[in-house]
């Protein structure tokens, strides 16, 4: 034990019933370094870090904290042995000011002095380059806000080992690379850190060592200068694999859904979304990109009638004694849209708390949108119970059987069960919010194969998702969403991610100045200002709607036909 | 592991979640748990000054040792496994429904209506018919007024099922006070309902035990084979995801609820009818609630209801037995009735997790290794 480690845990094992989260995991961290944990989900990243800040007892092995063996037996253990850590859920008092829950629990005198810790709190944030407002209250502020309440929560309770569990995953690239300054400022400062995370290009820019884990396993530690994206990938997965997506090309189709000024309110009565309007096609992929809490939510559940609308209208491509319409389908229940002959499929972002029954088996589950079927009381299981065997088969979902339990399964595992049982209804639209999240590598690429199949097949597909890189690959179209509004509409191959970012922070509710939307004009002219190409169409979101709609139709087929020639 | 190591210790003692027991070790326990409840109310028994072998032997001869007491056996089984299974219906849809006392109540006393007044007017089968679908039309509405304003309100629907018990309770002491009053009794009791309206005997108890066994079939089926079935599932497991597959939640909440409350309306018909004859405050037997347990511990299975439902009726039925034989006061048989409870519901525990005490784990053992 030399005196630059900080954290030294060896020979961790952790079992959770038979599930071995951890086994035989070893893990140092030096003073002053950031050591990134790396490893798809289900490696055991979090487990091992939760034994760290007593959040779970390990099963067999030893820590050492600053060279002195310890038991961490809660989180009061670690935090008197100077370990705090982030957690991806904010455990914040939305009613408290920031410094209110910065001091909760903290012993101190029965009065406590606004002023004085106001003042504390301010010089904690100077030190590292915090931005923060002591005063304001929490249920004011932006995630990223939160989430700087709780890094100066644990630096004032007097933490040196800092543990930050995916940090990254709820904000903006800006607000990354903000959190990654003040990362390195503590790191100066002698703290040392752990950063939890699956993205690699955050670890190369962020972390001093890697460590990586796989199925509960040790892998290897490695310094992040002497290493590159594709052989940490290689560690992680196991084997070399290919970290591209295939965008295949295909003439654009029919226009299949149509979305026309459509308003939400959210819980709290404020605009969810506001005059939303957009078009996809049979045989393409829109991308819908937008920071966390964008509208991305109540746009899908409001296309698939699940959310109330205060206004707009949403048109399905139909037939009408085989003459070709567009249907409305507003705030019709999703049986009475498939009743009309409509087939919309929809991948909810929460899979087991909407999409899937995670107490009920494959069986069960794949029958869920079809169990009306067939006459008379009974439930026919004969049929679901075969398109349960032929999905396993087919997606390679690993599972005991049509009999297995889906909330038993693995992320990836669960996700297949419902993108299959939604591809199976042949849908002509299919939506699907953020499909790859908290998957391995290997079954995100599954989906985007999935995607691409239907897109091929003529499928209008809707991907709604978080990871700009992936959707810049992977759509023909990208629609911006910046709170609730549609800030453009742009070609993935030419726009940049920075742009792309910019357009996802737009503030459109000033330039509209209220009630009225922005004139295209001018929204043109703020996407030329970020270097979008006037040609993408940007005034497809907002404005008058019917005509600028086809506009996007046009626009689209003759993008598609320009693609197309090599 | 030197002594100038940080002085702290393992914990005590640690829950570690298991889900790989298997049935037959699952079931290992419980029997384990049985008898150490046995031994358990063995000492409360040796300590009111009796032999526990003979007072356990005439429990269960007090229940099963003649006709006579096997009958009276399977009269207290009837209501009780019928409101579990109303009961069990509407808990696989999360809506905790403690009202089976007043939906009993509400159901006799909608029998009583036709028993105690127009008995003249119809013959018997048609009588009785009467007075069954009143019964569960009336348990069924009282069952449907808590799940009318969860749908709509989201009321909670504890709090509100357990006062309607109340209300339905004030209601009969007020029929039997007043209105419905036995004409020429100086005591407030209701009159006795006339040979015509009774139900039949088969095998000596009333055929309501026949009933009981074909709903307990048919609610298996209804659980597990048909859509209303699966609705009821999905709307309690996830009220989402049954939006989502296009399932008129409210609906299927009231629906739901009008068949638990109708059930229970039956069985206050049946004891009406085919045990008491009259109604009182006593109609219920309480069984509103203990079928609470039943089917709790029954797991919602229906046939599993049928095995604890006839267990709980033989306790009660032996500690009658016992308090008469031994001059054991009625808390102390109560008292072993719920020893036998706890053991069993406490060894539920012991099936999901596993206690590891501090230098039994698998991590001490490793250190024995180590040294």
């Amino acid at each position: 034990m030399t005196d630059t480690v900080a954290v030294c845990m060896e020979h961790i094992t952790k079992t959770f019933g038979k599930v071995c989260a951890n086994r035989d995991v070893s893990l140092d961290l030096r003073r002053g370094e950031i050591l990134a944990l790396l490893g798809e989900n289900g490696s055991g990243k979090t487990s091992l870090v939760n034994m760290l800040s007593g959040i779970y007892f390990p099963d067999s092995g030893e820590i050492f904290v600053h060279g002195k063996r310890v038991m961490i037996r809660s989180p009061k253990d670690a935090s008197n042995l100077g370990i705090g850590m982030i957690h991806q859920h904010f455990k914040l008092v939305e009613v408290f000011s920031a410094a209110e829950n910065i001091v909760l629990g903290q012993p101190g005198s029965l009065f406590m002095s606004k002023k004085r810790i106001e003042a504390e709190v301010a010089a904690l944030a100077q030190r590292y380059g915090f931005e923060i407002d002591p005063a304001k209250k929490v249920y004011a502020m932006s995630v990223s806000e939160k989430q700087t309440v709780e890094i100066i929560k644990i630096l004032y309770r007097g933490a040196d080992i800092l543990i930050l569990d995916e940090p990254t995953a709820v904000l903006t690239p800006h607000e990354t690379e903000k959190l990654f300054a003040v990362m390195r400022k503590m790191k100066d400062d002698g703290k040392s850190l752990i950063i939890i995370t699956h993205k690699l290009g955050e670890v190369m820019a962020v972390s001093d060592r890697v460590e990586v884990l796989r199925k509960g396993e040790y892998i290897a530690t490695v310094n992040t200068r002497d290493t590159g994206q594709a052989e940490l990938t290689e560690m992680m997965v196991g084997r070399p694999i290919s970290l591209r997506i295939e965008r295949p090309e295909r003439p654009v189709g029919e226009e299949r859904l149509q979305v026309v000024d459509l308003s939400c309110l959210n819980a709290e009565g404020f605009k969810a979304l506001d005059k939303v309007s957009f078009s996809v096609f049979g045989g393409e992929i829109l991308g819908i990109a937008g920071i966390a809490g964008s509208g991305q939510k109540e746009l899908c559940e409001s296309v698939a009638g699940l959310y109330p609308s205060i206004g707009g209208a949403v048109l399905m491509k139909s037939e009408y004694e085989g003459e070709p319409v567009m249907e409305p389908i507003l705030g019709l229940k999703p049986d009475v849209v498939s009743s009309k002959g409509i087939s919309m499929a929809f991948v909810p972002e929460d899979r087991l708390g909407m999409g899937l029954v995670a107490s009920l088996d494959i069986t069960d589950n794949v029958m869920l949108r079809s169990y009306k079927n067939g006459r008379g009381p009974f439930v026919d299981r004969k049929r679901p119970r075969a398109l349960a065997e032929y999905l396993i088969e087919q997606l390679e979902i690993v599972a005991t059987g049509p009999g297995a339990i889906v909330g038993r399964l693995s992320g990836g595992n669960v996700q297949k069960v419902l993108i299959g049982r939604e591809i199976a209804q042949d849908p002509t639209v299919l939506m699907v919010a953020y499909p790859v999240r908290g998957l391995d590598i290997n079954s995100s690429y599954k989906i985007y194969d999935l995607l691409n199949e239907q897109k091929k097949k003529g499928v209008a597909v809707v991907f709604i998702g978080e990871d700009l890189d992936v959707l810049l690959e992977l759509s023909d179209r990208l629609l911006v969403l910046s709170g609730g509004r549609v800030s453009g509409v742009v070609d993935p191959r030419t726009v940049t991610k920075e742009e792309v970012g910019l357009m996802m922070v737009q503030d459109l509710s000033r330039a509209s100045d209220g009630e009225e939307a922005p004139p295209p004009e001018q929204l043109r002219l703020d996407l030329q200002m970020q270097g979008v190409r006037p040609g993408d169409d940007p005034g497809s979101g907002l404005g008058d709607v019917p005509h600028s709609t086809q506009n996007v139709a046009s626009d689209g087929h003759s993008d598609g036909a320009e693609r197309r020639e090599p | 592991m030197s002594q100038k190591q940080r002085k702290g210790r393992e914990p005590l003692i640690r829950m570690v979640k298991r889900d790989d027991l298997s049935t037959r070790r699952a079931w290992c326990y419980r029997g384990i748990a049985f008898v150490l409840a046995l031994i358990t109310g063995g000492l409360l028994i040796l300590a009111l000054g009796h032999n526990p072998f003979s007072v356990y032997r005439d429990m269960v001869v007090g229940a099963w040792g003649s006709a006579t007491v096997i009958r009276e056996t399977i009269k207290l089984t009837v209501p009780l496994l019928i409101t579990s299974l109303a009961l069990a219906l509407a808990f696989k849809m999360q809506f905790w429904n403690i009202g089976g006392e007043g939906q009993i109540m509400v159901g006799a006393m909608a029998a009583g209506l036709f028993g105690f007044f127009a008995a003249e007017i119809f013959s018997t089968p048609v009588l009785i018919g009467l007075m069954l679908v009143a019964g569960m039309i009336a348990g069924g509405i009282y069952g449907l007024i808590p799940a009318f304003f969860k749908a709509k309100w989201n009321t909670n629907e504890t709090l509100f099922t357990l006062m309607l018990n109340y209300v339905a309770l004030a209601f009969l002491k007020f029929l039997m006070n007043g209105p419905w009053k036995a004409p020429g009794s100086s005591f407030p009791k209701m009159p006795m309902l006339v040979p015509g309206g009774r139900l039949e005997q088969v095998l000596g108890v009333h055929w309501g035990w026949i009933l009981a066994l074909v709903l307990v079939v048919v609610a298996w089926f209804y659980f597990n084979k048909t859509k209303q079935g699966y609705e009821v599932t999905v709307v309690g497991k996830s009220q989402d995801t049954a939006r989502y597959a296009g399932i008129n939640v409210k609906r299927v909440i009231m629906r739901t609820m009008f068949i638990s409350g109708a059930l229970c309306g039956l069985v206050g018909m049946l004891q009406f009818a085919g045990a008491d004859y009259t109604i009182t405050e006593g109609i219920t037997g309480g069984v509103g609630f203990t079928a609470i347990m039943v089917a709790w511990l029954a797991k919602m299975n229906p046939y599993g209801m049928v095995v604890v439902s006839v267990f709980i009726a033989m306790l009660e039925r032996g500690s009658n037995t016992i308090q008469t034989i031994y001059k054991i006061p009625a808390s102390a048989s109560d008292l072993l009735i719920g020893i036998i409870l706890f053991f069993m519901l406490g060894c539920e525990f012991f099936i999901r997790y596993r206690i590891v005490v501090r230098g039994r784990g698998p991590r001490s053992r490793e250190e024995a290794g180590h040294a």
